[in-house]
Formats: structure tokens, C-alpha cells, sequence
């Protein structure tokens, strides 16, 4: 985060909009006291005077009050109970219920929520879990409410509810600082907006003085480097084809996660999958693999031929190979070695009636630890003790070592250094002359844009729009991401 | 030029200054200190005893028995690395041995049922407990924690219904044998020493020698790096005269129990699994990291069924030995088995979260607990403190592991 400046008003809602990694949380986190004061240089002023935060108590005292997307309520409790954690209702620390109960239903009432503060929160939609959340926040008489991507999960329906509220909540003096990248629903409800890109803020508009080209300018308006190793690829036949592809939320059976998706994958060609974060790219990928479970339907076709995966196994098996977004939480096995790893998904290969074979092991290690140059001391090391840069090589390894024909990539240069950065573009266009068809996400636009043969840009799990990357551009993407329809009027 | 791996310790190429050989031998140290550090507790702890009891407990024929001692918990806490490396753990097990040894008994006595055939029975009986177990925590998803513990408290009840309570004697003689009795002298019946026994001891060695030179020429023929041959001969002598003198102790007493016989050979069949198969890996995988083994494409409920299997199986192993050594089923036979396993294999090194651990550290560690009872018993420490003892124990060398994982 780099010199961001931005004032609210009392008693107006702000909006905050920029990409993913613009630097939202990271300001979320220091307003609410996660990072405390002396990790981050200037000020936070309050009604003139200057605030420092050495926790989030501190935060809350100054009468600031976050509302995460991942709601933070303690499902088994009541409702009750959970309006008042940490707040407790007590006198020498024994509860008194009655005036709890009492209180409860006053905050409730606020947010037009009518039901019984003794249900379990798990008894709860999401909509109602989030009207929970706010009238916790008015339990504990918040002047300033801050709602990171309140409408994540959140119906039509219930989105319309919760902007009545925020609407009346002004009307009484609550200033709201509302995050998000649905620029509709910001000109909806937002008086002004304040635009982030990079960890810099770019500017503070009224909301009725902006339009939607100037923000999403304002929002990508960067300058696009040139440490993209772009190469002429022929795309070739068809490989892989997706037809009327629907995954459900596990958890929500009506919400679709990814709906109805149709796509092809040609021989020799990367296809960038764009798109904002809970757009449904990663479930795509992680459905189309067989990790999600039953919750799908639709056909995928490889070389013509219909697939049933059920499994990880099944796709890799039929040369479909996944490099998962997060490579310490699902990607590593952090406390094996190098060649343990990049032989996981193989172990097949290697082995004869179950027994590994020591030195076919050794040589395949070697060979993609050679072949990726990864900078470590033996095949031996530990793979918790590399950077993320060589990590990422180790996981990348593994995935090639299952020879596949389709690679999906999913943030395959998150959190890695420049020089590793261009060392993975330069492999896949290795893979590419190889014949491997090539299925990056990322949320980055420059990769996508510097990278892809051809662009798919998801939004709510549809897919929005797809561009040759000749004529995509940062707006074109970001308009389809938001859920617009680009058209050259905006020119 | 020559330094490389040892097979386990990345050895860098700083060895410059000092020689390579101490520098690699420092290395090797410092990437293995817990198995380091637990076999130079158990020293402390054999001379510690040695001293209180007058050289005692270090007499053949107490180290002898010692090692039988620690036969059933070390076979049942080497099953329980893996099943602890895989994320679980098997509270089970001492109602299984005593159920096992409760059939058998039951078989032998009322039912008059030879030797062979019972022990078919018993570890049928194991199989099928593994089986049962596996299939509610790997189909069902109900946590390992509570199907076994389901499990001890059934188990435990149906070893009071066959046995009523009572002490089904006597087993047969043959059968006895498995836990009482050494393997027979071949040629020498008079001889200060135990020939079959000296016998198998150099084969072993033997055996291990011609191992480890044959890999290390396929290392070289495919033209992998390999530790220099000082290190080599110095690692090969080593792990030689260790197993020379842990046989010896047994040697120079009445040779080789047939119980040990059978930890020996758990013993090499799990440290192959875990080492050299598919299934073993893949298990450190489930329990290093479960999603990433997932996408990686391994199918954990099959895995994890299989694991219960062979951890039911190695159970009524240990059960058999348990029976055979007491010469009776008893309703109380392996009550609280669980806990000295499970704390066999956390003194032994294996992460209760999952991921690491190895077999040679659950004998350790099953050495260890053994020791402790076999020296207090020698003192004639009240129990009251043999159990505080061995619990303060386990709290200081998971403990010790801490620290060294945090300087890590």
C-alpha cells in the first residue's frame, strides 16, 4: 500500500471499489486495528482527532465496526448471544438474560429483521446472517460501519433489503464505508466513491458526477510493462470442449456457482480465464477436475470423446492436470522434500506393484528440478524451506510430470517474484510448443492480457464476454467483469 | 565433489573449511536430531538405571527381558506412526488384543481347537475389526477419534462376554511359545553362546552390507550423486554394530525370543512401506496436507480403509504375542494398551499433526517406555510413581521437540 488518501463525510456511505489486490483489505485491515499502529505510516483522523489503533478493541472503541464477507458470527450460538459477543451483557460477569433478550430485539428491529434471538445462527439464511452481523454492529452504537463486499452470496431479493438499511442507517447518522466491485450496485447505493488501484488511491468522486467508463479507467488506467514473453501461437483443433456446465454451491443448493458454461480449449493456445474474485473461476476449474463433488452437470468432451471424472484421479488419468491457486494451503506438502512432491501425482509412473522405484524417483526429480531450474540444495530439501518462487516451480513440476494435455493454471504467478514470474511465462510457452493446451486464471489483467491467445472473462459464474487477446484491452475485461456489456459509445 | 545426500540430510557444498567428512557427519546430525536425541535418552536412561540398580538392569538376561517386554506395545506403536502420520489415531487397540487373545483362548480350551487354527481366527479377527473401523472413518467421515474409541468400549465388553470375567488357561504349549520361548539352538547345545541366534545376527549384517553396496552402485551406474565412501563405510558400520549389539544382549543370553523375531520382521515390512510403496507415501501425504494429496489424485478413502486394515491386523499380531507371552486370556488383557503405543510412537518422533514420523523412532520410543517400567520395577518404585514418571516423560520429549522445531 502506497500513500492512500481518502475522506468520508459523517452520515454519507462511501464506496471503495478496485481489482483484486488494489489493496482493499489491506486498508480494511489497518482501519479495523489488525495492523497495528507502527506496521504502517500516516494517520487516521476521527471527527479532527488523530486515532492510533494497537488492536482492534482500540478500533471499536473509536466506534468503528468491520463486516468481513467471511461473516465472522460463532454458529452454534444464539442470535443473542452472538449480538453481544465480547460485549456481554453482565454484572460481575454473570449474564443477565432478560435485559439481553431485551436489547437483542431492540438491534433487530433496526435492521427490519423479526425473529427470535434464541435460534441458532446456523438456523439463519445468509441474508439474515448478514443483517445479524449489522445489528451487532449497532449493539455497540457504531458510528462508522465497514462492509467489505456485503452482496458476496446474497440474492437480488435480499441485496434490496440490505440497501434499505444501509439507506435508513444513514438517515440516523451511521457513516458506512461500503467496499466492492459491483459497480452497480456502488452507483446504487454510494454518495461518493473513492477508487484504489495498486495500493494508491487514484481519486474520490461524487457518485452522481462519475460514470461508469470514468471509473473502470480510473480502476485499470495503468501502464502495461513489457515483461510479457509474448509468442506468435497457431492455435490448432479443438481439444477440450465444455458444454452447459452448472456447478452448485454444496451449501446453498440455488446458488449457482458456475452457471451454465460453455467453452473449447484448442491445441497450442493459451486461454486466459478473467474475471473477479468469487467470479466462479476456481470452481470451474476445481469442478471440471472432479474436486468439487456431485453438485454438477453438463458434458466435457476431450478430443471428442465424453469424460465422467469423479475424481482428481480420473482427470489426471485423462491428461487433465490442475495447479491449484493456493500452493501452501492445497498445492505443496510443505514438510516433504522437493522429489517426494514433484513425484505425488505420478507415483504411478515410478513404481512397479506399489513399489516406488528409487532411482526412477531420483531421475524424475532431477530432470524437472534441471528442466525448471529450481535453485535448491538437493532433490532432498525440504520444500517448506524454498521461496515462493522455486515452491511454485516445484508444484508446476509436479503437475508436468503427470504429462499432461490440458494444464489448468490457476494464479500461477501469485505472490512470486518478477524474475520467477517471467521464468513460468517462458515455460508455458515451452509446454505450448510441446502441443500441452494451456487454461490460465489469474487476476491479474497485465498477465492476462500479456499471456492468452484468447480471453474468457467470467462474472457471477456466466461467462461475460470472450476476446482475441489482439483486440481485448484493461476496460474491455473489466467492464465484462463487473457485469456490463462494453460497447463503444464508452469510447 | 563428492558430498551429496545421505538419503535424508541435504548436505551443502560448504564443507571447505572443515573436512567434508565431519561437516556431513554435523549435517546428518542436525536434519535428525529428535531420532538422535530420543536413542541418547534412552542411554541416559539405561545408565541412569544401571547405576541405582548395580549394573542390574544392564545384565543380559534383564535387557533380554526387557526387549520381550516391549514387543507388543512396539509392534501396535509402529502401526500407530502410520496411522498417526496419516491424521488419525487408534484407541482401539487394547480392546483388540484382548478380544484376539480372549478368542484364541476361548478356542483353544473350550473348543479344542489346535494352535494354527486359532491364530488364523485371531487375525481374521483383526482384519475384520480394520475393516469395520475404516469403513466409518473413511466412508462415513466419522473422526478416527471417536469410531475407535466406539470400538475400545465394545471391544472391551465383548472380551468380558467370552471370557466371563475369568482367566481362560492353559493356552497350548506351541502356542505359548510365540511369547515365552527363544528360537532352538541348532548346533551347539552347550556353548556359552546362542549358535542359531549368532547365526542370524550375521546374516542380518550381512544382508544390510550387500544392501547398501548394491544401491549405492545403481546410484552410480545411473550417475546419481552419492555420499562420499568414508561417510558411506562410517554409516554402514555404524547401523552395523548397533544391530550387532542389540542382537548380542540376546546373544549371550538364551538367543533370539520368537517374539522379538516377530517385531524384527514387522519392523522391516513397515519401514518398507513407508519408505518404498506407493500406499506409504501417499499416506504422508494424506497426513501432511490432505487437499493438495487430494488434487494430486489420491483416492484417501480407499487409502485410509487400507491403513485400518493393517493396523487391525498388526493389533491381533500384537494380541497373539500379548496371550502367548501371558500364557492365559484375561478380561483385562491390553487395557491401556492404547495410550503406551501412542506414546511410544510421540516419543519416537511422529508429529500428532500428521505428516511425520518413523518406524525405527516407535521402537525407540516402545524401548523407552519399557525401560522405564523395567527399571522402576527393579527399584521397587511404587507404581503411583512409575505412572507419574512416564507421563511427565512423554510431556518432556514432545516438549524438547517444540523447542527444536521453533529454533528451526
Amino acid at each position: 500500500m502506497d500513500n492512500v488518501n481518502f475522506d468520508v463525510e459523517r452520515g454519507e456511505i462511501h464506496a471503495i471499489v478496485g481489482e483484486n489486490g488494489a489493496g482493499k483489505s489491506t486498508l480494511m485491515k489497518i482501519l479495523s486495528g489488525v495492523y497495528p499502529v507502527g506496521t504502517f505510516e500516516g494517520k487516521i483522523v476521527i471527527n479532527g482527532a488523530e486515532k492510533e489503533f494497537r488492536n482492534i478493541k482500540d478500533s471499536e472503541k473509536s466506534g468503528i465496526t468491520i463486516i468481513y464477507q467471511e461473516l465472522a458470527l460463532v454458529n452454534q450460538l444464539s442470535v443473542c448471544e452472538n449480538l453481544f459477543l465480547g460485549n456481554e451483557i453482565a454484572s460481575r460477569g454473570r449474564m443477565n438474560w432478560s435485559k439481553a433478550y431485551i436489547e437483542a430485539e431492540k438491534a433487530l428491529q433496526e435492521v427490519g429483521l423479526e425473529l427470535n434471538p434464541e435460534m441458532k445462527i446456523y438456523d439463519l439464511g445468509v441474508g439474515q446472517q448478514q443483517l445479524v452481523e449489522i445489528a451487532k454492529a449497532i449493539a455497540k452504537h457504531t458510528d462508522i460501519l465497514i462492509l467489505d463486499e456485503p452482496t458476496a452470496s446474497l440474492t437480488r431479493g435480499e441485496v434490496e433489503n440490505l440497501f434499505q438499511i444501509l439507506r435508513q442507517l444513514k438517515a440516523k447518522g451511521v457513516t458506512c464505508i461500503y467496499i466492492s466491485h459491483k459497480l452497480y450496485e456502488v452507483f446504487e447505493i454510494a454518495d461518493s466513491i473513492t477508487v484504489l488501484r495498486d495500493g494508491k488511491s487514484v481519486g474520490t468522486k461524487k457518485a452522481n458526477g462519475v460514470d461508469e467508463h470514468e471509473l473502470i479507467t480510473m480502476m485499470v488506467g495503468r501502464e502495461l510493462n513489457k515483461m510479457f514473453p509474448r509468442e506468435e501461437h497457431q492455435p490448432g483443433e479443438v481439444v477440450l470442449e465444455v458444454e452447459n456446465w452448472t456447478v452448485l454451491d454444496p451449501e446453498i443448493p440455488d446458488r449457482k456457482l458456475v452457471d451454465n458454461v460453455s467453452f473449447v480449449v484448442r491445441r497450442g493456445e493459451i486461454l486466459g480465464l478473467s474475471g473477479l474474485m468469487g467470479s466462479g473461476r476456481t470452481e470451474l476449474a476445481m469442478s471440471l477436475i472432479g474436486a468439487l463433488g456431485t453438485h454438477q452437470s453438463g458434458e466435457i468432451r476431450l478430443r471428442g470423446k465424453n469424460l465422467d471424472i469423479r475424481h482428481p484421479a480420473d482427470a489426471i488419468r485423462n491428461g487433465i492436470s490442475y495447479l491449484s491457486e493456493d500452493r501452501k494451503e492445497s498445492g505443496l506438502v510443505l514438510m516433504m522434500s522437493i522429489k517426494d512432491n514433484i513425484t505425488l501425482a505420478s507415483l504411478d509412473r515410478i513404481s512397479k506393484n506399489g513399489v516406488i522405484s528409487e532411482n526412477e524417483e531420483i531421475r524424475a526429480s532431477e530432470e524437472f528440478v534441471n528442466k525448471l531450474s529450481i535453485k535448491c540444495a538437493s532433490i532432498e530439501q525440504q520444500s517448506n524451506n524454498l521461496s515462493g518462487g522455486n515452491q511454485q516451480k516445484v508444484a508446476l513440476g509436479k503437475w508436468l510430470m503427470t504429462k499432461p494435455e490440458i494444464l489448468i493454471l490457476d494464479e500461477p504467478t501469485r505472490g512470486i517474484d518478477v524474475g520467477a514470474k517471467v521464468e513460468i511465462f517462458t515455460i508455458m510457452n515451452e509446454l505450448i510448443k510441446q502441443n500441452v493446451c494451456i487454461v490460465m486464471i489469474s487476476s491479474e489483467l497485465p498477465e492476462i492480457l500479456g499471456m492468452s491467445d484468447r480471453i474468457l472473462v467470467m462474472h457471477e459464474g456466466k461467462i461475460a464476454g470472450e476476446f482475441d487477446w489482439k483486440e481485448a484491452t484493461q476496460e474491455k475485461i473489466m467492464y465484462c467483469s463487473t457485469g456490463r456489456v462494453y460497447n463503444e459509445r464508452s469510447n | 565433489m563428492n558430498e551429496a545426500t545421505n538419503g535424508q540430510a541435504p548436505l551443502q557444498k560448504a564443507a571447505k573449511k572443515s573436512s567434508p567428512l565431519k561437516e556431513a557427519i554435523l549435517n546428518s546430525i542436525r536434519n535428525n536430531i529428535r531420532q538422535y536425541t530420543m536413542i541418547l535418552a534412552l542411554i541416559g536412561i539405561w545408565i541412569i538405571f544401571a547405576i541405582l540398580t548395580g549394573s542390574v538392569f544392564l545384565n543380559t538376561r534383564n535387557l533380554s527381558n526387557l526387549f520381550m517386554q516391549s514387543a507388543t506395545v512396539a509392534i501396535v506403536g509402529m502401526g500407530m506412526v502410520l496411522v498417526i502420520v496419516s491424521g488419525n489415531i487408534d484407541l482401539s487397540v487394547g480392546s483388540v488384543v484382548g478380544i484376539t487373545g480372549a478368542v484364541i483362548g476361548f478356542l483353544q480350551v473350550y473348543g479344542k481347537w489346535g494352535t494354527i487354527p486359532t491364530i488364523i481366527v485371531g487375525l481374521l479377527i483383526g482384519v475384520a475389526i480394520g475393516f469395520w473401523q475404516g469403513y466409518w472413518i473413511a466412508y462415513r467421515g466419522i473422526p478416527a477419534f471417536i469410531v475407535t474409541l466406539a470400538s475400545m468400549l465394545t471391544l472391551r465388553g465383548a472380551v468380558l462376554g467370552v471370557t466371563h470375567g475369568t482367566t481362560i488357561a492353559p493356552l497350548h504349549k506351541p502356542f505359548k511359545a510365540i511369547g515365552q520361548r527363544y528360537l532352538p539352538r541348532l548346533f551347539l547345545q552347550d556353548a556359552s553362546f546362542h549358535d542359531t541366534s549368532l547365526i542370524i545376527t550375521c546374516l542380518i549384517i550381512l544382508l544390510f552390507i550387500i544392501m547398501s553396496i548394491l544401491r549405492r552402485r545403481s546410484r552410480i551406474r545411473f550417475g546419481f550423486k552419492v555420499i562420499s565412501l568414508p561417510l558411506e563405510v562410517l554409516k554402514i558400520t555404524a547401523i552395523s554394530v548397533l544391530i550387532g549389539f542389540v542382537l548380542y544382549i540376546m546373544v549371550s543370553y538364551r538367543g533370539i525370543p520368537y517374539a522379538i523375531l516377530v517385531v524384527l520382521v514387522v519392523a522391516v515390512i513397515l519401514t518398507f512401506i513407508a519408505n518404498n510403496t506407493v500406499f506409504g507415501r501417499q499416506i504422508y501425504a494424506i497426513g501432511g496436507n490432505k487437499e493438495a494429496a487430494r488434487l494430486s489424485g489420491i483416492t484417501i478413502k480407499k487409502r485410509l480403509l487400507m491403513l485400518f486394515v493393517l493396523m487391525g491386523t498388526l493389533t491381533s499380531i500384537a494380541g497373539i504375542v500379548f496371550t502367548a507371552r501371558l500364557g492365559a486370556a484375561t478380561a483385562q488383557a491390553g487395557f491401556m494398551l492404547e495410550l503406551d503405543a501412542i506414546a511410544a510412537a510421540i516419543i519416537g518422533g511422529t508429529s500428532f499433526s500428521g505428516g511425520i514420523g518413523t518406524i525405527p523412532g516407535a521402537l525407540v520410543g516402545a524401548l523407552v517406555m519399557a525401560s522405564l517400567d523395567n527399571g522402576m520395577s527393579l527399584l521397587n518404585l511404587d507404581v503411583t510413581y512409575q505412572q507419574i514418571i512416564k507421563g511427565l516423560v512423554l510431556l518432556i520429549a514432545v516438549f524438547v521437540d517444540t523447542i527444536f522445531k521453533s529454533k528451526k
